[in-house]
């Protein structure tokens, strides 16, 4: 007679890292530490202890520049940026000569002092009072068992080959581990270590693989073949759940796939209200790679290709012809729709070595974006020629950033058309009828934009920079972050002035900024009469939904009211409970 | 040997910690000049990121650099602009 086990539905309690829920069968990943023996070696054996020591941060440092380009390729730039503190680590002064100088002194094999070294810093990490250095630990710790793991040369488990869909069950997991993951085998991932602010929480948000951390000791608790659902809302992690717990997170489960189901079925149908006003539907890239994400969600074109990209993690200048198979290649894979391409917007909180560009107290008010094209005509000249020769491969559009003034503007479009007249002159055929747009993202553009207006064939409002000059509020400054607000009277005063001196020009305008994807502001926008919303892909059914859940008389009667308001709580309120009444599922 | 010596309050709103604290470490390793953080009794060397992490510089701290070498003068104004920048960044 077969004995049946009855495992115990246990709750556990940690730290939220990424959201959504997911149930399924425990991986563990092996407990990570090999064993390494306390040998002491002699004299002789010192040299070679170094060399080892030498190559293994070698072979480490190769492996961790893979791994940031891999990122860098099918991530992003800020997430590729996470490896730079490893890399720096790896190289740290302090930590080698200490490692060096105890080799020396105490005479064991390297693998026991690294360790030990390691051990020590995370010691001190750990009693740390601010959450993010304290969440560092897991940087450290994975560095260390990257050299460790070169040194005695063991492999890692790699979760990019796993081949059964399960939830990943670990003491810690490296960002570069959870970088690795594929959403199609890892169901959600708990670890015992780790914090909200940690890297493996950033990379699982953006994996959207959910994720508890900091739960302790599930690794020990979970044994292999348990079943467990991971709840990434609340934090909750529950080990071989009850029939009637499982049964209850299914039916929530089967909402929510039912909601983003729902979404996914509008990715054909057209950006329309329900009386039949359109409006399009674009999105904001940051490198080609993303442009299968973006028609999956159903992207009408690009309204913002940040071609920053090109010139970052680099030491030389990007030549004329690599932007050129570039934008050629975005506008072959996005033909008939256009891709709006944004020159060089540099400075402010993106820089680049190889320009040497001075250190400025004021960055975001200084050297930068159209200024600093405009000073180097060279490289500005280099990338408007390979927008245009690839203008004729598909619907391109370019757009200048920052401008804050007529002279400005018009100083650019001269320097167009003397790229132009010279590919004229080359017989390089590019499209005459190219759109160039301004964007509006400076106080004094959007206070002019009807002069602006007369020169350029459409505006693009970039609220990100627009909001933080308009309210003179650093936006990067947590001190006064609260003073940061999209739904200030000023600025919604400032959009719609924008909006209504364009329309009466004859120009279309769209925005790229944050808030043109917050689809609490969709009903207001549609209703100022905004042209084309630029978002990140993932929220363009969001937005879709929205923008086909209300009528247009709605959406303008809903922006009378909110122009009516003298403060921004008002306008949120309100917008809130408008937003609750037009599409009651979606959370804000 | 030139040496110099500055006092200056943290004003970065990570204090010098992660991406402010790798880009302090960065820019330091590219002067030849010594350079050693103070904060309190505590002492680190300012090109080494572990150094500068463990003394848990957070936002409002006073610390003091040292730079001493050639370039001391020059090394001392490129880690203050960092220090009293909001966010600053480097990209490699």
């Amino acid at each position: 007679m077969g004995e049946e086990i009855i495992k115990e539905e246990k709750i556990l309690k940690g730290i939220p890292a990424s959201p959504g829920i997911a149930m399924g069968q425990a991986f563990l990943m092996e407990m990570e530490e090999p064993t390494v023996p306390r040998r002491q070696i002699s004299d002789e054996d010192l040299p070679n202890e170094i060399a080892r020591l030498e190559d293994a941060l070698i072979q480490t440092r190769k492996e961790i520049l893979e791994i940031q380009k891999k990122i860098a390729e099918e991530m992003s730039y800020e997430h590729a940026e996470i490896f730079n503190a490893h890399l720096l680590l790896l190289e740290d002064k302090m930590f080698l000569e200490e490692v060096i100088s105890r080799l020396r002194k105490e005479k064991f094999i390297v693998e026991y002092i690294l360790v030990d070294v390691i051990k020590k810093y995370i010691k001190v990490f750990s009693k740390m009072d601010d959450e993010y250095l304290r969440d560092r630990i897991s940087d450290i710790d994975d560095v260390g068992k990257r050299i460790l793991r070169h040194l005695i040369g063991q492999q890692r488990q790699d979760l990019s080959k796993l081949k059964e869909k399960v939830i990943v069950v670990a003491y810690n997991l490296s960002p570069s581990d959870t970088a690795l993951m594929h959403k199609e085998n890892v169901l959600g991932f708990v670890t015992d270590i780790g914090g909200r602010t940690s890297h493996t929480a950033i990379m699982a948000k953006s994996l959207e693989i959910p994720a508890v951390v900091g739960l302790e000791k599930v690794s020990r608790l979970v044994k292999k073949g348990d079943y467990l659902i991971v709840n990434g809302n609340d934090g909750s992690v529950i080990i071989n759940p009850r029939e009637e717990t499982i049964k209850k997170y299914q039916e929530e489960l089967l909402k929510f796939e039912e909601f983003i189901h729902r979404l996914e079925g509008l990715k054909e149908l057209p950006a329309e209200t329900l009386d039949g006003y359109r409006v399009k539907i674009a999105a904001n890239i940051e490198s080609p790679q993303e442009i299968p994400s973006v028609i999956a969600h159903g992207a009408f074109g690009i309204g913002l290709y940040r071609t920053e990209y090109f010139y970052m993690n680099r030491k030389d200048l990007p030549s004329e012809e690599e932007q050129f198979e570039a934008y050629r290649r975005v506008a072959i894979q996005m033909a008939p729709h256009p891709v709006t391409i944004r020159t060089l917007d540099l400075g402010g909180d993106k820089f680049i070595s190889q320009l040497d560009i001075p250190y400025e107290i004021n960055p975001f008010m200084g050297w930068r974006a159209i200024r600093f094209c405009l000073a180097r005509p060279d490289i500005f000249k280099a990338q408007l020629s390979a927008i245009l020769r690839a203008s004729v491969e598909g619907k391109l559009r370019l757009m200048y950033p920052l401008i804050s003034g007529i002279e400005e503007l018009k100083q650019a479009n001269r320097i167009l058309e003397e790229v132009k007249e010279e590919l004229r002159q080359k017989n390089i055929r590019f499209d005459e009828d190219i759109e160039v747009g301004a964007m509006i993202e400076v106080p004094s553009a959007a206070v002019t934009s009807d002069i602006l207006a007369k020169e350029v064939d459409f505006f693009s409002i970039g609220t990100n920079d627009l909001i933080q000059y308009a309210l003179a509020v650093d936006r990067v400054n947590e001190k006064i972050a609260y003073l940061y607000e999209p739904a200030h009277p000023a600025v919604l005063r400032i959009i719609k002035n924008i909006i209504d001196s364009a329309h009466e020009a004859g120009i279309w305008v769209g925005m790229c900024g944050e808030m043109a994807g917050e689809v609490l502001f969709t009903p207001l926008l549609l209703g100022m009469g905004l042209d084309e919303f630029s978002v990140s892909a993932v929220n363009i059914p969001e937005v879709k939904q929205v923008i086909r859940s209300i009528t247009i008389t709605q959406a303008k009667e809903i922006t009378r009211q909110c122009l009516s308001f003298s403060t921004s709580e008002e306008i949120l309120e309100f917008l809130r409970l408008k937003l609750k009444e037009i599409v009651p599922e979606i959370i804000v | 040997m030139k040496k110099i010596k500055k006092k200056i309050v943290v004003k970065n709103k990570q204090g010098l910690h992660a991406r402010p604290a790798a880009l302090f470490v960065q820019i330091a390793n590219k002067f030849d000049a010594n350079i050693t953080v103070r904060k309190g009794s505590l002492s680190a060397n300012g090109k080494s990121i572990m150094g500068i992490l463990m003394l848990e510089i957070g936002p409002g701290s006073e610390i003091l650099i040292e730079a001493e070498g050639e370039d001391a003068e020059r090394a001392i104004i490129a880690l203050e602009r960092i220090i009293l920048e909001e966010e600053p960044q480097l990209i490699k």
